[in-house]
């Protein structure tokens, strides 16, 4: 369902997603992880066709990013991890505004718009403007709106940031749903306990480079080191030297 | 993994321990940033602005300085000329060369009160950076004097660089001598704090009795009644009246008129009175002593309202913005069936763009001043001198030829502040727009005809109306509709090109888009293109007033051919800028 290929991002000298290689397959929760600036976003955003690779390819339901963007947009969804909206729209007219975008409108798309509202605790601010939201209120509304269009993947940048823990736990559960119905879902988060009980499989990017790929059983068993959990795993594959740092940096 | 707490605890790296008492062991004295460390990160940021070696910066400056050199050249030319034409004139030349500078003055102090109204409520109440300095171990009065400070340098440098050539004019034409500049510093630091002081204490009141979000939308409203009102009533009570001496019965009525203060009780007064005084050789320290200690009592009397009530109003102003149910079913309905013809995405985008208008008060409060201008303009052709003996047929048809010009410069500025900013605006949604399925050539088109459309019709009532107080012949009228019509299309076909070529993504005040390096090169692009049409339409219209006026022959052909280049840059000042806009937006990474 995601197919990339040899994907590469530099911003003058620097480069932030080096060569990578990935495919996640239709109705797979793929969850991507890393340090912060190890080029999550970045690879995030152009899956998302927003930001154009320096060379490579991205695929998305079979349809080139590159060559064909509206297609290869009209099957996908993106959840960003700043929740920037229109401030002067209320919920509703947000949600609406966004099945226009993919060209979808209709009793249909109002129902869904209600339905995924109610779920999140928005119903009664439908409304209202989103000047008024809170944080929390303004990501729960932009996840809504990743889903009112029913596309076929949907790529998510830091899915948990701002929501309540009952939030958090409808995410996930409606993760988990929307990919046994065979949509594709592709995420980065720095919540490793999400991520393992969460994803059929797990990257690790560092410094733009993959370092570890697969299901937990596979991570495991390719690093031989014993790790017994992912924050273990992550560690290992991202610097442990962290905690003597801190006492120095404590300490000086 | 080394890094559990009591590994953490047994390399001590969690001081200072609690004493015996169980209260915070003494670590020194408590901290007390300067004043001016406060305002640090303003100033490293200015600089690094500055340095900042981005591409074209150097074009820019140069830009910017001859642009600012010319403005401040054609100020102190025609103050200069017109004050040494008043020191030529006995007994009430220095008179009405003091009566101009406090009315001048007068202005400044306005405009300074309502820009520090405005500056103050996002610098003391609505910044980023409000919630660390508020935090922080920072005492009251730093903070209310950083803020100050901030407030006035962010309101008054606009006023300080005008007053510039101004000041210069002054003490050349009255040779001043070289103690001046120390004297209007002197007395413009103080007439700089006055209204910084007041303005920031009216909005300290404000925001403790509105929300600040609301009185925002409050403030924008009034400033701009405000200055509406202004520009109404000075035009209507016709100030060129003033100027004719048979309007007095004696000139000693004209003098008594000259010699009453304007506003005996403000700042801008003390500061006419001591330049005045000094420069006819009669000093004035009383009006210096007074501004120096009204502002000094007033900085003491804002700390203390400062100190009374900030921590109640920043409270509030954290509040979010109340929740605020819209109405509007009907329209919206009538809108959605209007837009139906264009399809779901041209439909929705249209609807978003007129709902993001109309609900921001900062946004549409301006239609306002727009239409004050309007009656001005309007009211300025009704009286001009058309009638009467001497006036030609040549003249009245001419006068609606250079209407164009003028109509043509309004327009641009209403594009400049209406259709310029558009594309910036979306900066921060720009994601949802590029991640979505839908043609960058959809969200321009929106844009374009949300804008032109209002514009169009403005342009139309402008010169219709105008056309029909002025009488003009069925040949000018509509030479001058279609070229208004055309015109409209380039200038926002300009605005969404250079506004979409120099972005301000991260701005997010629409007012000041305009005013950014992008905003000038539109309007100067403008210039060009209302100039062009002007002098490729003036072979034609002379040859037909020529043919009227004194039977002279008129070249039809000629004519079609001047018409229609001047057709042909109005076309491709449309196109052009939507063009290189539409491949600008496709390659924009945000």
């Amino acid at each position: 369902m995601i197919e990339i290929s040899k994907l590469t991002k530099r911003y003058g000298d620097f480069t932030a997603v080096d060569d990578i290689d990935l495919v996640v397959p239709r109705g797979e929760l793929f969850g991507f992880l890393g340090p912060n600036g190890a080029g999550k976003t970045t690879t995030l955003r152009m899956i998302a066709g927003i930001l154009k690779p320096t060379s490579g390819t991205i695929k998305v339901a079979g349809v080139d990013v590159a060559k064909d963007p509206i297609t290869a947009k009209s099957k996908l969804g993106f959840i960003p991890d700043r929740p920037f909206i229109y401030e002067k729209l209320t919920g509703a007219e947000f949600l609406r505004f966004v099945a226009g975008l993919y060209d979808q409108e209709g009793a249909e798309v109002e129902h869904r718009g209600r339905e995924l509202l109610a779920l999140f605790d928005l119903e009664e601010w439908r409304d209202e403007l989103v000047e008024s939201y809170s944080h929390g209120m303004r990501q729960k509304l932009i996840i809504s709106s990743a889903f009112v269009h029913r596309p076929e993947v949907i790529v998510v940048d830091e899915p948990m940031v701002g929501l309540d823990p009952k939030a958090a736990r409808i995410l996930k559960d409606l993760f988990r749903e929307y990919t046994r119905r065979g949509h594709t879902i592709i995420f980065s988060t720095h919540t490793l306990e999400v991520a393992e009980s969460l994803c059929d499989r797990l990257a690790i990017i560092v410094n733009g480079r993959i370092s570890a790929y697969g299901t937990m059983a596979e991570l495991r068993r390719d690093l031989q080191g014993g790790e017994r959990d992912l924050e273990e795993i992550f560690l290992r594959l991202t610097g442990e030297n962290a905690a003597r740092n801190l006492v120095d940096v404590l300490d000086a | 993994m080394s890094s559990t707490p009591e590994s953490l605890a047994a390399v001590d790296v969690l001081p200072p321990r609690r004493s015996s008492s169980g209260s915070m062991r003494a670590v020194g004295p408590l901290p007390d940033p300067p004043l001016l460390h406060l305002l640090l990160p303003k100033w490293l940021t200015a600089r690094s602005r500055t340095m900042q070696g981005e591409k074209g910066r150097g074009a820019r400056f140069a830009i910017l300085g001859i642009t600012g050199f010319f403005f401040w050249a054609l100020v102190f030319g025609v103050l200069y000329r017109l004050l040494k034409y008043f020191r030529g004139v006995e007994e009430i030349g220095a008179l009405l060369a003091g009566k101009l500078l406090g009315l001048i003055l007068l202005g400044f102090t306005s405009i300074l009160l309502l820009s520090n109204v405005i500056t103050s409520l996002s610098s003391f109440f609505l910044a980023k950076d409000l919630d660390m300095l508020v935090a922080a171990p920072v005492d009251w009065f730093r903070l209310y004097g950083a803020k100050l400070l901030e407030t006035v340098v962010a309101s008054s440098w606009m006023v300080f660089l005008v007053s510039i050539p101004m000041f210069a004019a002054y003490g050349i034409a009255y040779e001043g001598g070289w103690t001046f500049p120390f004297l209007v510093v002197a007395l413009m630091v103080p007439m700089f704090v006055i209204p910084a002081v007041v303005g920031s204490a009216i909005t300290l009141l404000l925001v403790n009795i509105f929300p600040a979000h609301r009185t925002r939308d409050i403030l924008s409203v009034i400033a701009v009644l405000t200055a509406g009102g202004i520009v109404l009533l000075f035009r209507l009570i016709r100030p060129e009246r003033l100027a004719r001496p048979e309007g007095f019965r004696s000139l000693m009525d004209f003098i008594s008129v000259l010699r009453t203060p304007t506003s005996p009780f403000l700042p801008s007064e003390w500061v006419q009175r001591s330049t005045m005084g000094f420069l006819n050789a009669r000093p004035e320290w009383l009006s210096v002593y007074l501004l120096w200690t009204t502002a000094a009592a007033l900085i003491v009397l804002g700390a203390l309202l400062h100190r009374w009530l900030y921590l109640t109003g920043f409270s509030k102003a954290q509040e979010s913005a109340q929740r605020a149910t819209t109405g509007g079913g009907t329209m919206a309905r009538l809108g959605r069936a209007m837009l139906a013809p264009f399809g779901v995405l041209r439909r929705e985008l249209v609807m978003k763009e007129l709902r993001l208008f109309f609900r921001d008060t900062t946004q549409w409060s301006q239609l306002i001043l727009l239409a004050v201008l309007v009656v001005v303009y309007v009211f300025n052709i009704k009286y001009l001198p058309l009638r009467g003996e001497g006036i030609t047929f040549f003249l009245v048809n001419v006068v609606p030829f250079l209407n164009l010009v003028l109509a043509g410069f309004v327009l641009a500025s209403i594009a400049a502040r209406f259709i310029f900013p558009g594309v910036s605006l979306e900066g921060r949604t720009l994601w949802l727009l590029r991640s979505s399925p839908m043609e960058v050539r959809d969200l321009l088109w929106a844009k374009y005809w949300v804008g032109t459309l209002p514009l169009l019709v403005l342009a139309l009532a402008i010169v219709g109306v105008t056309d029909y107080l002025l009488q003009v012949s069925d040949f000018m009228f509509f030479v001058s509709v279609g070229s208004i019509t055309l015109l409209t299309f380039a200038l926002s076909g300009l605005a969404m090109g250079f506004g979409t070529l120099f972005p301000q993504f991260e701005t997010e005040n629409a007012a000041q888009i305009p005013t950014s390096f992008g905003g000038l090169l539109y309007m100067m692009a403008s210039v060009v293109v209302i100039g062009g049409v002007v002098v490729l339409e003036a072979r034609p219209v002379y040859s037909y007033l020529s043919a009227r006026a004194f039977g002279a022959p008129a070249d039809p052909t000629g004519m079609v051919l001047w018409f229609s280049l001047a057709a042909l840059l109005c076309i491709a000042a449309t196109i052009i800028p939507i063009r290189v806009a539409l491949s600008r937006l496709e390659a924009v990474e945000r």
